[in-house]
């Protein structure tokens, strides 16, 4: 089975996030990197396809020069391949990041062969855009369905499973196909020593990314402003106890 | 302006969230719907209620259930025989994936997840949420039909009574397109769910181990509410990710929100800010929680918890 995984750095989830001065980009002084926390999920799953199914795992981003550590963490997973389309300067828009990944995965393709599947994360952490998965698949005639928290083969088909208010909805896809993968499909595992000594090794293929513009443009970024909230402090300790529960009986939500 | 929304409903059932884009629909033209499947033709009156005055009812044999390829692929078709100005959905797991399906068909830009829309004649400007919330962004949306989504809860639903008629549309659409469709579903179990929950205990990493949400499960149970917590329990193993809260796990609105040793990332933030109110049990005066929450108690969860679930018993023996 070939499987690839798509993937974007983005400044690490968890910190305060500021923007530069010009309003034209996150203020990354201070930030670390990772990939989308759907995308750990999604090079987690494309690591245990292969050990249960054999063949190889490949992960690519477009981004700048500096996302080849997102490349080599995934590597360390057990990631055997990776490739990146390097770009300089602001985000692409989704787009164009789709055309460049679409002709990407072709000419990749057009040497190794197909991908039977073709994993992103449901949206980027970022900026959330919700359609480089579902661009790529449609450039490429495959099916893609998003959202998706469960995964089984089936022979030449897949099984994936994605939550709905009602339930988890089931869909019997037929390979290749691309998947859209949100967190809590799995819990992604740490790299190991070992994996991390691997990941230095791996070679980092560069394909120059092509594209032109699509029509939505970034012009500013700004912080919504903080709702001003005075917290009322209940108290200190277990004796805050009795003040907690006069306050649930005046909200109602003792009865 | 014209401008046509795509309606969610699941099998005939609407769902509410259409409805805000509806209501956005109104403040920039003329409303059209559309609906998908037979299932959905009886939601006319209910779009009508909320200012549609055409809704286009798309029939095909591959729209019996949800399926994003063939809703995408249908949707397109209708669109380049209507040509609206703009086409909305509400950015729902369905909404953003059938708009973008629509985009890749047409090969337009999408713009998901919008708080403010300033149509004109040339470039749209708008406004759209990043990072689930924390951060927007002012784009400019260059199109000859503008696609785009209305955040989930940017726009309040709101009737408008008008008097809506009906056309029928009948797409082609490729048999292959019966891949993805709905096959089978696994409903929930009845019962509270986190989305839902008018009470929402949430725990982080000061609770130290999968344990340690004893006290938390009680209290929720004592007060009709649920256990949720964040993305650091999930990371560590202590829970299910169906219980985390935040911008890629749940977000909520309960009437209250314990968040009991949770530090107060802002990716949980965003989960939890619709909460009517927030209480914060935390040791850090200073955590992030404690000083967006509406009431705080300053200590060691632990202690604090069981302190809540004695008292609780003691009133309402």
């Amino acid at each position: 089975m070939r499987v690839l995984v798509c993937v974007k750095r983005v400044p690490a989830p968890g910190a305060r996030i500021n923007i530069t001065p010009d309003g034209q980009a996150v203020d990354t002084a201070f930030l670390g990197f990772a990939m989308s926390p759907h995308e750990e999920c999604a090079v987690e799953a494309a690591v245990q396809l292969v050990e249960q199914h054999g063949g190889e795992a490949t992960v690519l981003t477009l981004g700048p020069a500096e996302a080849d550590e997102q490349l080599r963490y995934a590597a360390s997973l057990g990631v055997d391949k990776a490739v990146l389309l390097p770009i300089v300067g602001p985000d692409w828009d989704p787009q164009r990041t789709a055309r460049a990944i679409g002709d990407a995965i072709t000419a990749i393709e057009a040497v190794d062969g197909a991908f039977d599947v073709i994993l992103f994360g449901n949206e980027s952490a970022d900026s959330g855009g919700f359609q480089v998965g579902i661009r790529v698949a449609r450039a490429l005639a495959r099916p893609v369905v998003n959202g998706i928290k469960g995964i089984e083969i089936h022979g030449a088909s897949l099984r994936a499973g994605r939550e709905a208010d009602a339930g988890m909805e089931v869909y019997d896809l037929p390979m290749p196909v691309v998947l859209g993968v949100k967190e809590g499909i799995n819990l992604p595992r740490y790299p190991t020593l070992k994996g991390r000594l691997a990941s230095k090794k791996v070679a980092v293929a560069q394909v120059p990314p092509t594209g032109e513009q699509g029509g939505q443009r970034m012009v500013t970024l700004w912080q919504p402003a903080e709702q001003a909230s005075a917290t009322v402090i209940l108290g200190n300790g277990p004796e805050a106890a009795a003040a907690v529960v006069d306050l649930l009986e005046e909200l109602g939500v003792l009865k | 302006m014209n401008v046509l929304v795509i309606v969610e409903h699941d099998r005939g059932t609407l769902s509410p969230a259409t409805l805000e884009a509806v209501a956005a629909a109104r403040q920039i033209g003329s409303v059209h719907a559309a609906t998908m499947g037979t299932a959905a033709d009886a939601l006319v009156e209910q779009l009508a209620a909320h200012g549609v005055s055409v809704v286009h009812q798309v029939h095909h044999d591959l729209l019996g259930d949800y399926g994003p390829e063939a809703w995408g692929e249908a949707a397109a078709q209708l669109i380049s025989s209507l040509s609206p100005d703009a086409v909305v959905a509400t950015g729902t797991d369905r909404g953003n994936e059938v708009l973008a399906h629509i985009g890749a068909i047409l090969d337009a830009p999408m713009v998901a997840n919008c708080t403010e829309i300033e149509a004109a004649d040339g470039p749209w400007r708008l406004v759209r949420t990043r990072w689930g919330g924390s951060l927007l962004e002012r784009c400019e949306l260059t199109a000859t039909i503008k696609l785009l989504t209305v955040a989930h809860h940017a726009v309040e639903a709101s009737e408008a009574p008008a008097s809506a008629r009906t056309v029928g549309f009948s797409p082609v659409l490729d048999p292959s397109l019966a891949r993805s469709i709905v096959v089978d579903r696994v409903e929930r179990a009845a019962g509270v769910t986190l989305a839902t929950a008018p009470v929402v205990i949430g725990g982080g990493r000061g609770v130290g181990s999968p344990e340690g949400f004893a006290p938390l499960e009680e209290l929720a149970g004592l007060l009709g509410g649920v256990v949720g917590c964040s993305r650091a329990v999930t990371n560590n193993g202590w829970r299910n990710h169906t219980d985390q809260v935040g911008q890629t796990g749940t977000r909520i609105a309960p009437d209250i929100y314990f968040a009991c040793g949770i530090s107060g990332a802002i990716q949980h933030w965003v989960g939890a800010m619709a909460s009517k109110k927030i209480l914060a049990i935390n040791t850090d005066s200073e955590a992030n929680m404690v000083t967006r929450a509406d009431y705080a108690v300053i200590g060691d969860l632990h202690k604090v918890v069981p302190a809540i679930v004695a008292e609780v018993r003691r009133r309402r023996p």
